[in-house]
């Protein structure tokens, strides 16, 4: 415990020791709070609710905790740096946490840090509280998600591009098999309906949009929390292999 | 303290490493010798547990390091070829890190901290970004972090490799200073580090154990072992030389520039005063007369030659113990 501690105490330190923290934090509280008011039409939706922001978390979190997951392990890998970490008396699955919570409260503190829009709302009007804190959950409990493939992808090459466009392409996937676009679009293809909604579930906005809407379902939080866990396991496999 | 057993490791289908092994005690300091990518790094990264073998097994004090790992590799400091380290952070922030890791804290770590920066000489910079660090500095702190914990055994993959020849002196002063408490394994480039430091060397090529010995015998392995050079004065044309080549024991005569390259045959190890008595019989005029300057590196060349020739055959006097080195 102390030495997965320790783990996580580096890595989230590492993120702000390098500019790397302040470019993130900048960028993802520009397009998670811009894209709302400027394509959502947080404003003139009359509304003092957060659904307008909520809706653009997953793709903001398609490009950004691909970022953040890049570097976990192929930057370690590049630099040898795992060669030292691995003969330090730390077990794989030690190490793999410590990295992954790291980065998880990394990301989960730039989602915190959008406590300006609960603010908005509360000034402006009455807000109902529950499906504001219901789609904060769910924002964590996705970038959570997004971020276990990462690191699990990260720890397959030491080129952080590599590692970037493969997460990237994955939580793509993960997200459009639950865009309702795209869903249509699959029925139109005479698709039958029991696949679309199979394949519909394993996404993070089929997921999220319940906790937007302020219900905390079991399943949902169940499915985030396993997608993370089957992504740790992965990325142990991958490490000891 | 650290022994190896038959150690294999695949990589696809070439094999890195084939049944390496060896058993190196407290006060000894092994050192490993090889051509580049002759196995050397694959088998100090199975020792540490970092890789897992394709079959055989090590063990560090009687633990077994692939069963075992986490109280395996308490007991080992290990410094990886090129010393990566944590570029972002500073020297003590590094250290401070390694301490908590290896469970040491508050006090504890703080006292080590200090051991180790003064053994290092890391006080100046203890507060710099190791990215900032020159060459020498980064390896000094990838010493540190090695010996950070007071380890029985270390291990540690080219530790003065691309450093300056004063620094190069001071890590092997700082390893020497080490070596009666602590189990250690080196590899290097550089032979006269190994003549320098070593009571054991193990020279590895293409995976397998050449040689297994002390660096003295390995010496004797030289096709000139046991030659003595000398100068004599004002000697008649040849004559001196013909007296020389009828002598008992002597095998041949070189000539070099001013001085003869006497070689003795094979199994003679008392050259010198056969030669001395010579001279003083003949009244020869000696300007100078010792053993010829013998280098590792031809030993070295001999053993490790691509051609695929074996040393075998051209095993001067006693040359011994072949190939042959598991523990018992």
């Amino acid at each position: 415990m102390k030495v997965t501690l320790t783990l996580i105490k580096r890595e989230f330190l590492a993120y702000f020791r390098s500019p790397v923290a302040y470019v993130f934090l900048t960028v993802f509280l520009v397009a998670a709070t811009g894209l709302p008011w400027f394509l959502g039409g947080f404003f003139e939706s009359n509304d003092a609710g957060l659904r307008p922001f909520f809706i653009f978390l997953p793709w903001v979190f398609l490009f950004l905790v691909p970022a953040v997951g890049m570097r976990l392990w192929s930057e370690e890998k590049r630099s040898g740096t795992w060669e030292l970490l691995f003969t330090l008396p730390v077990s794989t699955w030690q190490a793999v946490t410590g990295k992954f919570l790291a980065g998880w409260a990394f990301v989960s503190l730039a989602v915190l840090l959008t406590f300006t829009m609960p603010v908005t709302i509360a000034y402006l009007g009455t807000p109902d509280w529950g499906p504001v804190f219901s789609g904060y959950l769910g924002a964590v409990l996705m970038a959570g998600a997004f971020l276990g493939i990462c690191s699990a992808v990260s720890a397959l090459t030491k080129n952080q591009v590599i590692s970037f466009v493969v997460s990237v392409i994955i939580c793509l996937a993960l997200v459009l098999l639950g865009w309702s676009a795209f869903n249509e679009l699959m029925l139109a293809l005479n698709l039958p309906v029991w696949l679309v909604d199979t394949l519909a579930n394993f996404s993070f906005v089929t997921h999220f949009e319940g906790m937007i809407a302020g219900l905390i379902r079991l399943r949902d939080v169940v499915f985030f929390l396993s997608l993370m866990l089957f992504a740790l396991c992965l990325n142990v496999l991958v490490l000891e292999r | 303290m650290i022994q190896a057993f038959d150690l294999v490791k695949d990589f696809g289908p070439i094999r890195a490493v084939d049944r390496v092994g060896f058993e190196v005690n407290k006060g000894d300091i092994l050192g490993f010798l090889g051509p580049n990518g002759a196995g050397k790094s694959t088998t100090m990264k199975m020792v540490t547990g970092f890789l897992s073998p394709t079959s055989g097994r090590a063990e560090i004090g009687g633990v077994n390091v692939q069963e075992n790992p986490r109280e395996a590799k308490r007991r080992i400091g290990y410094l990886p070829e090129s010393g990566p380290l944590y570029q972002e952070m500073t020297v003590f922030e590094f250290l401070r890190f390694i301490a908590e890791i290896r469970g040491l804290r508050g006090g504890k770590a703080r006292e080590a901290l200090d051991r180790v920066s003064h053994l290092c000489h890391l006080h100046a910079v203890r507060n710099q970004p190791i990215e900032t660090l020159s060459k020498g500095f980064r390896q000094r702190v990838g010493m540190a972090q090695a010996v950070l914990h007071d380890p029985p055994c270390l291990i540690l993959d080219e530790p003065t490799d691309g450093l300056d020849p004063n620094q190069k002196q001071d890590v092997r002063r700082l390893i020497a200073s080490m070596a009666d408490e602590k189990a250690i394994i080196l590899s290097t480039h550089i032979l006269e580090e190994v003549e320098a430091m070593c009571n054991r060397v193990i020279i590895i090529s293409g995976g397998r154990i050449l040689v297994d010995e002390t660096p003295r015998s390995l010496i004797r392995r030289h096709p000139q072992y046991g030659a003595v050079q000398m100068q004599v004065l004002d000697n008649e044309h040849g004559s001196a030389r013909e007296t020389l080549l009828r002598l008992d024991g002597v095998h041949d005569v070189e000539a070099r520039d001013e001085h003869w390259l006497v070689l003795p045959d094979r199994g003679i190890d008392d050259l010198k005063p056969r030669l001395w008595e010579a001279a003083r019989r003949e009244k020869w005029r000696l300007i100078s007369m010792h053993d010829a300057p013998l280098k590792l590196e031809d030993v070295f060349r001999n053993l490790t030659r691509p051609d695929g020739e074996s040393a075998e055959e051209r095993s001067p006097p006693g040359a011994r113990n072949k190939g042959s080195a598991a523990p018992a």
